[in-house]
C-alpha cells in the first residue's frame, strides 16, 4: 500500500485526540480501525495531511452498564462486541449485526464507533443503532454532547459529529428479553448489504407487544420501518401476520440502483427480508 | 557398497501416497523469495502512467511537474525510451490472414483500452514514483470506444484500430465435411429442419469476461549491470519470454537470463510477455541500474489480461428419439485491444472440445475474433476448453428438455461408450481412454441422484420457497499440451515437448531439473515421489529445480495441464536414461555382464546372487572416477525431452445440487459431487486440491464473478469489493473421487488435473440453477447468476417486470464503489 504522505500521531487521550484534531484542521482524519480509511487511503481517493490513530486511547474501549443503558466505548472492537455478555443480555441485535460484519481479520481491526461514524449506508451497524434508539456522546472543544440516532446520521456518509469532534461512546437502552435478528443480504459472504434488515422484537405470550426494525442501504441513511413496527405490535406471532405486516417495509425508503440492485429490487427484499428478521426474532 | 538385500527394507512407492507438500512450509510461511522481495543496490521503482479513458488519441503529455519530485530519477515517455516501436508478440497466428495490430509497450500516440499504459516514472522508491505518477498531466482526445462484438463487426463501426479496416482478427472455420472426419453439419441441420422425425434446437449462451486473480500481483526486477541482462518476473513462462525478449528486443538470447522465482498462482494469467516487463528492462537498460515493477491489485484487475468473453450461437439437430445428427458453433470472441501471447488461439481449442464425450456425426465450428476497447483477453485456467464445455453441456440440457428427455438418459444415449476406445471424434482427435459409465456411476451414486429428484419433486409439490435444482456436466478436455506436429499445424510458434535433467550429486542425492515452471502446483512434491521410484531413492533425497534459465535452459513451462502428462514424463525418461548409464558402471563394479543386471528399488542387482550395488552409491563412484569401464564417460547424469503423441483427456461426472430462494434469487450450493478420471494418481492429496480450486473458479464463474465495463469502456470491477470472489464461506464441502483408466499415451499413464475443475463445473451450476426455477417459466439466465438475476428471470416469467432499472454502474451498495460515486472523500472515519 503506498499512499499519499501523511503526519501521523497517536494520542493517549480524548483530550490529546480533540487537540490534535483542532491542530489538524479540515485535513485530519481519524483512524478507526482502517477498515474503511485504509483503501480510500491506497486507492489515493482521500489524501489527508494528518491521521490520528485512536487506538492508543483506553478509555474509548469497553462495554459497561448504566443504569438503563448499556454503554460502548468507540473504540469497542467488533470481535470484543460480538464476544460481550452484556451486550448479550440486553442489546442482543447489536451482537447480531455485528456477527456478520466481514470476516474474522476486518472484525479483530474494525470498531463500532468507527463504523457508525464512517455512516456508510450499506453498512451494518447503523441500522442496528437506530432501531434501537441508540445514543451518541460526541466529545469537542466544550465538553461533550449526546445525539440522537434519528439525529445522527445526516446523508450518505455524513453524520451529525462537526468539525473537531470525535464520538467517544455509544449508549443502547436496554432490550433485556428482547428476540433479535439481522437479516443480511448481499453477493458473497464478505461483501456490502446489498440490503440488509435489522429487528428487535418482544414477544409477551405469543402476542408482539414492541417493535423496533431498522433498514441498512435503503437510502443514504438507515431507515426506520416504522409503519411494520406499529402494524405488528399488538399482532400474534404468525407468519400470515408478519408477512403482512412487513408489506409496509419499504415505505419511506429512497434506495439507489447499481449493478447488484434495482430500486424495485431493494424495495422487494426489504420487505421479504423484513418478514423473515422479524420472524427469528419473535421466535 | 552394501551386497545384502533387504526385502523388508524396500523402499514403499512413492507413486500413489498423499504426500504433504515439501514446498509448502516456505511457501505458506511466507519465508520465500518473491519478485517483489528483491532487493539490489542501487534498485529503482518504476510506476505505470496509465490511460483512464478506453479509446483516445494523446495529445501531449507534460512530466514537468512529475520531474521535479525530490527522489525522482527521469519520467519517461513511450518514446522517450523506444516503447512505441516495440511489437510485443503473439505466438498464436491463427490464420495465413489473421489481422495484428502492433502491441507497444507503452502507447504512443492512441491508446486503446483502459489501464494501457502511456508513460513511467521512474524514482529512488516505490513511493516516490506512485506520488509522481499522479503529477504527470496526459491531455487525451477521447475516441469512440468499441464496446460490442457485434456492434463492432458492422459496416461503418468505429474501428479500434483503423490501419487495420476493420474490428475482425480472424475467422477460423473447421468443417467435419471438409476435414472427412464427419459429415456436412449445414446440410445436416437443414435436412433435420424438414424431418419430422428430427428436432432442431438453437441457443444463444454468453461466456462473461473473467479476471484470473492470481494471488500474488505481477512484479518483475531488471538488472542490467552484469554480463548476462537478468530478469526475475512473477510468469508461469520464463523460457517463452527468454526467447520472446530477445526475438521482440534484438537482445542476444545468450546474454538474458530470465528466472521466475516463487510465484504465487498464475491460473493463465502470468502467460505473458506483458508490456510492463519490457517497459522494466528498457528503463533498466537506458539507466544501467537495477529496476523494480510491482503493480498494485488495482493495476491487475484492470491490466493483466482478462479471460473467457464470448458470445455462443449453438445449433443442433437431433433424432426424436435422442440420436445427435448434427452441430453447429457459431463463436464470437473477444480480444480486447491487441493481441496476447496465445490470445487468439484460445477460442480455438474449443473447436476441438464442443463435440465433448458425445458422438456427432456432423459438426461445424466457426469462430470470428473481434478487437475492442477492452483489456485483451488471452489464456484463463481451462483456455478455451471451459467455454465449450459450457456450451455443449448447456445444450445437451435444453436438447433434452426440447425432446422430453431426461438429461442424463440423453448424455447416455449419445456418449462414447467405454468400448469403444480409442476414439477418433468428429474434431478429428483420438482419445485414448476414458469411462464414462464409470465416473457417471459413481457419481449418480454418491450424490444419491434420485434422492434428491424425488426431494426437488416434493418442494414443487409443496410450493417451498427454496426450491432445489440438479445440474449436471458430463465432460472430457484436452490437456497435456501438446504434441509439437499437432501444434505446428495450429500454426502455433512453438513446439508442445518438455524437458528434465537430473544430476545425480557425489553424495547420492538427486537434483532434478525441470521446464515446466510451478507457481503453486505442488510440482516439487510430485516430481520427488516420481524420481523416488524411478531411482529408487528417498523421496528427501530429490530437490526440484525450476524456472532459472541458467540452470534449467531448455523448457516450455506450465499451463494446459502440462507439468505432469508433458514435464513428468521427461522426468521419467530422464531417469530412465541415468538407470541406463549407471549399467555399464554397475556391472563394472559388480564383476559382471550387463545381461545378468537387473535393476530395482534403486540398485543393481545380478540375478540370481544377492550381490548389488546401488545407484546412490554409483554416483560416488563415478565422481571418483578412480575405477571405471573403459570407452564411457564417468558421469550418469541425463537429459531428456518428451515430445507427447496425444494429448491427454481426463474426464468425468460433475453433479451439482443448488437451492434457489425463488423470493430473493439467492443461489445457495445444497451439493456437489465430482468424479473426475485423471488417469493414474501421482499424489492424491495434489489431485484433490487442484479439483478443488477448480471447481471454485468453475461455480464462480456461474454465481459470481464478472469483469463488467461500463459504456464508456471503463471498467466497473475495479477492485475485490465489485469484483466479487467467493471464499470458503460461500461453497461447501464438495464430495469429490476419481475413476481410472490409465492413459495409454505416456508411461505414468497419467492425464492432466489442474483445469478440469473449472471446465467441468461451471454448466453444471447453472444448469442446476435453472432446473431449480424452469417450471417457474425461467428459460435462461446469464452468467454470473447474480440473486438480481434469477429474481428478474423469475418476475419475468410469471409477467411482472424485473431489473427494469438496473444501472450500469459500479455495484457494491457501498463501501469502495459508493465512496468512489458519491463521496470522493470518504467519511468521517
Amino acid at each position: 500500500m503506498i499512499p499519499a504522505q501523511f503526519d501521523y500521531v497517536r494520542p493517549t487521550t480524548v483530550e490529546e485526540a480533540l487537540q490534535a484534531l483542532r491542530d489538524g484542521g479540515d485535513d485530519a482524519k481519524l483512524l478507526a480501525g482502517g477498515q474503511s480509511l485504509l483503501p480510500v487511503l491506497r486507492l489515493r481517493m482521500a489524501d489527508p495531511s494528518l491521521i490520528i490513530d485512536l487506538g492508543g486511547i483506553p478509555e474509548l474501549r469497553g462495554v459497561r452498564e448504566d443504569g438503563n443503558e448499556v454503554v460502548v466505548g468507540a473504540m469497542t472492537s467488533h470481535h470484543d462486541v460480538t464476544r460481550d455478555d452484556i451486550l448479550r443480555q440486553h442489546v442482543a441485535l447489536i451482537q447480531e449485526a455485528t456477527k456478520t460484519v466481514a470476516d474474522p481479520q476486518v472484525r479483530h481491526r474494525g470498531t463500532l464507533g468507527g463504523a457508525l461514524a464512517h455512516a456508510d449506508p450499506a453498512g451494518d451497524l447503523a441500522a442496528p443503532a437506530l432501531a434501537l434508539e441508540a445514543k451518541f456522546v460526541i466529545a469537542g472543544a466544550d465538553g461533550t454532547r449526546t445525539v440522537a440516532a434519528a439525529d445522527f446520521f445526516e446523508d450518505y456518509f455524513s453524520t451529525a459529529i462537526g468539525e473537531a469532534e470525535l464520538l467517544t461512546e455509544i449508549r443502547f437502552p436496554k432490550y433485556t428479553g428482547w428476540g433479535a435478528r439481522y437479516e443480511k443480504f448481499n453477493r458473497v459472504a464478505q461483501a456490502w448489504s446489498i440490503v440488509a434488515v435489522a429487528a428487535t422484537i418482544k414477544v409477551d405470550g405469543g402476542t408482539i407487544s414492541d417493535a423496533r426494525i431498522g433498514l441498512t442501504n435503503m437510502a443514504g441513511v438507515p431507515v426506520r420501518a416504522t409503519a411494520v413496527e406499529s402494524a405488528l405490535v399488538g399482532q400474534s406471532a404468525t407468519e400470515d401476520n408478519v408477512r403482512k405486516a412487513a408489506q409496509a417495509a419499504a415505505e419511506g425508503t429512497s434506495p439507489t440502483a447499481d449493478a447488484d440492485a434495482g430500486t424495485d429490487y431493494r424495495e422487494h427484499l426489504a420487505r421479504v427480508l423484513t418478514g423473515r428478521a422479524v420472524l427469528a426474532a419473535a421466535g | 557398497m552394501t551386497t545384502t538385500e533387504n526385502p523388508a527394507d524396500a523402499p514403499v512407492k512413492e507413486i500413489g501416497r498423499d504426500r504433504r507438500r515439501k514446498e509448502d512450509r516456505r511457501l505458506i510461511t511466507g519465508r520465500t523469495q518473491w519478485t517483489d522481495n528483491k532487493a539490489l543496490t542501487g534498485l529503482l521503482h518504476i510506476a505505470m502512467v496509465r490511460s483512464p479513458f478506453a479509446h483516445a488519441t494523446i495529445k501531449g503529455i507534460d512530466t514537468s511537474a512529475a520531474k521535479q519530485l525530490p527522489g525522482i530519477v527521469g519520467v519517461y515517455t513511450a518514446a522517450d525510451i523506444g516503447a512505441d516501436q516495440v511489437q510485443l508478440p503473439c505466438a498464436w497466428p491463427v490464420t495465413k490472414d489473421m489481422r495484428s495490430p502492433q502491441r507497444p509497450a507503452l502507447a504512443g500516440s492512441r491508446v486503446n483500452f483502459a489501464g494501457e499504459g502511456v508513460a513511467v516514472v521512474v524514482a529512488r522508491s516505490a513511493a516516490i514514483a506512485k506520488d509522481a505518477a499522479e503529477l504527470v498531466e496526459v491531455d487525451y482526445d477521447e475516441l469512440e470506444p468499441v464496446l460490442d462484438m457485434e456492434e463492432a463487426l458492422k459496416d461503418g463501426a468505429t474501428l479500434v484500430h483503423p490501419e487495420l479496416g476493420t474490428n475482425s482478427n480472424a475467422q477460423w472455420v473447421f468443417d467435419s465435411g471438409e476435414a472427412g472426419s464427419g459429415g456436412n453439419a449445414t446440410e445436416a441441420i437443414s435436412k433435420a429442419e424438414s424431418d419430422d422425425d428430427q428436432i432442431v434446437v438453437r441457443r444463444r449462451f454468453r461466456q462473461q469476461r473473467l479476471v484470473p486473480v492470481f494471488m500474488e500481483p505481477r512484479s518483475t526486477v531488471v538488472d542490467p549491470t552484469g554480463e548476462q541482462l537478468v530478469m526475475w518476473s512473477s510468469t508461469q513462462v520464463p523460457h517463452i519470454l527468454k526467447t520472446m525478449l530477445a526475438l521482440t528486443l534484438g537482445l542476444p538470447e545468450h546474454k538474458i537470463r530470465v528466472i521466475a522465482p516463487d510465484v504465487g498462482g498464475g491460473f493463465g494469467g502470468k502467460i505473458a510477455v506483458a508490456p510492463e516487463e519490457v517497459v522494466t528492462l528498457l528503463v533498466a537498460q537506458k539507466l544501467g541500474k537495477p529496476v523494480k515493477w510491482t503493480e498494485t491489485r488495482s493495476e491487475s484487475l484492470l491490466t493483466a489480461h482478462h479471460g473467457r468473453d464470448q458470445i455462443q450461437d449453438l445449433t443442433m439437430s437431433v433424432t426424436k428419439d435422442g440420436t445427435i445428427t448434427g452441430l453447429d458453433v457459431k463463436l464470437l470472441a473477444d480480444m480486447g485491444a491487441y493481441l496476447g501471447l496465445v490470445g487468439p488461439g484460445v477460442p480455438i481449442l474449443g473447436a476441438f472440445m464442443f463435440n465433448a464425450i458425445y458422438k456427432i456425426p456432423s459438426y461445424r465450428f466457426d469462430c470470428t475474433n473481434v478487437f475492442t476497447t477492452k483489456t485483451l483477453t488471452d489464456a484463463y485456467r481451462g483456455a478455451g476448453r471451459p467455454e465449450a464445455t459450457f456450451g455443449i453441456e448447456r445444450l445437451m440440457d435444453e436438447v433434452a428438455l426440447e425432446l422430453g428427455m431426461e438429461p442424463m438418459e440423453f448424455r447416455k444415449k449419445n456418449w462414447i461408450k467405454h468400448d469403444e476406445f480409442p476414439y477418433t471424434t468428429v474434431s478429428t482427435l483420438t482419445y485414448d481412454t476414458g469411462n464414462y459409465e464409470a465416473a457417471t456411476d459413481q457419481a449418480m451414486q454418491m450424490f444419491d441422484y434420485d434422492g434428491l429428484r424425488r426431494e426437488q419433486a416434493e418442494r414443487r409439490r409443496r410450493g417451498d420457497v427454496k426450491q432445489l435444482g440438479i445440474g449436471i456436466s458430463t465432460f472430457t478436455e484436452m490437456c497435456g499440451l501438446a504434441p509439437s506436429r499437432v501444434l505446428g499445424s495450429l500454426d502455433y510458434g512453438a513446439g508442445g515437448w518438455e524437458t528434465a535433467a537430473i544430476r545425480m550429486l557425489p553424495t547420492g542425492k538427486v537434483e532434478v531439473v525441470v521446464g515446466v515452471s510451478p507457481h503453486g502446483q505442488g510440482h516439487e512434491t510430485a516430481f520427488s515421489q516420481i524420481v523416488a521410484d524411478q531411482l529408487g531413492v528417498g523421496f528427501d533425497d530429490v530437490e526440484i529445480l525450476h524456472g532459472d534459465t541458467q540452470s534449467s535452459y531448455r523448457g516450455l513451462d506450465t499451463y494446459g495441464s502440462r507439468s505432469l502428462a508433458v514435464g513428468g514424463i521427461a522426468v521419467v525418461k530422464a531417469a530412465e536414461k541415468v538407470i541406463e548409464k549407471a549399467k555399464p558402471i554397475a556391472a563394472h563394479m559388480l564383476e559382471a555382464s550387463e545381461g545378468d543386471l537387473e535393476f530395482s528399488a534403486g540398485k543393481f542387482s545380478v540375478k540370481g546372487t544377492d550381490k548389488g550395488v546401488g545407484i546412490q552409491d554409483i554416483a560416488l563412484a563415478v565422481f571418483a572416477a578412480h575405477d571405471y569401464p573403459e570407452g564411457i564417460e564417468p558421469d550418469i547424469d541425463a537429459h531428456a525431452t518428451f515430445d507427447p503423441e496425444n494429448f491427454s483427456f481426463p474426464h468425468g461426472t460433475h453433479l451439482c445440487a443448488v437451492e434457489v430462494d425463488t423470493e430473493t434469487g439467492f443461489v445457495s450450493m445444497y451439493k456437489y459431487v465430482c468424479v473426475d478420471d485423471v488417469g493414474n494418481v501421482i499424489n492424491p492429496l495434489i489431485v484433490e486440491g487442484q479439483v478443488h480450486g477448480g471447481l471454485a473458479q468453475g461455480i464462480a464463474q456461474a454465481l459470481y464473478e464478472e469483469a463488467a465495463y461500463d459504456d464508456q469502456g471503463t471498467l466497473l470491477s475495479g477492485t475485490l469489493v465489485d469484483y466479487t470472489l467467493p471464499s470458503a464461506a460461500d461453497l461447501i464441502s464438495f464430495d469429490t473421487a476419481n475413476t481410472t483408466t490409465a492413459s495409454t499415451t505416456n508411461p505414468l499413464g497419467v492425464k492432466g488435473v489442474g483445469e478440469a475443475g473449472t471446465i467441468a463445473s461451471t454448466p453444471a451450476v447453472v444448469n442446476s440453477v435453472l432446473d431449480a426455477i424452469r417450471h417457474l417459466g425461467v428459460k435462461d439466465i446469464d452468467m454470473p447468476t447474480t440473486p438480481y438475476r434469477v429474481w428478474s428471470a423469475i418476475q419475468k416469467a410469471s409477467g411482472t417486470s424485473g431489473r427494469a432499472d438496473e444501472a450500469n454502474v459500479a455495484s457494491p451498495g457501498a463501501g469502495l464503489g459508493s465512496t468512489a460515486r458519491d463521496m470522493p472523500e470518504g467519511g468521517n472515519l
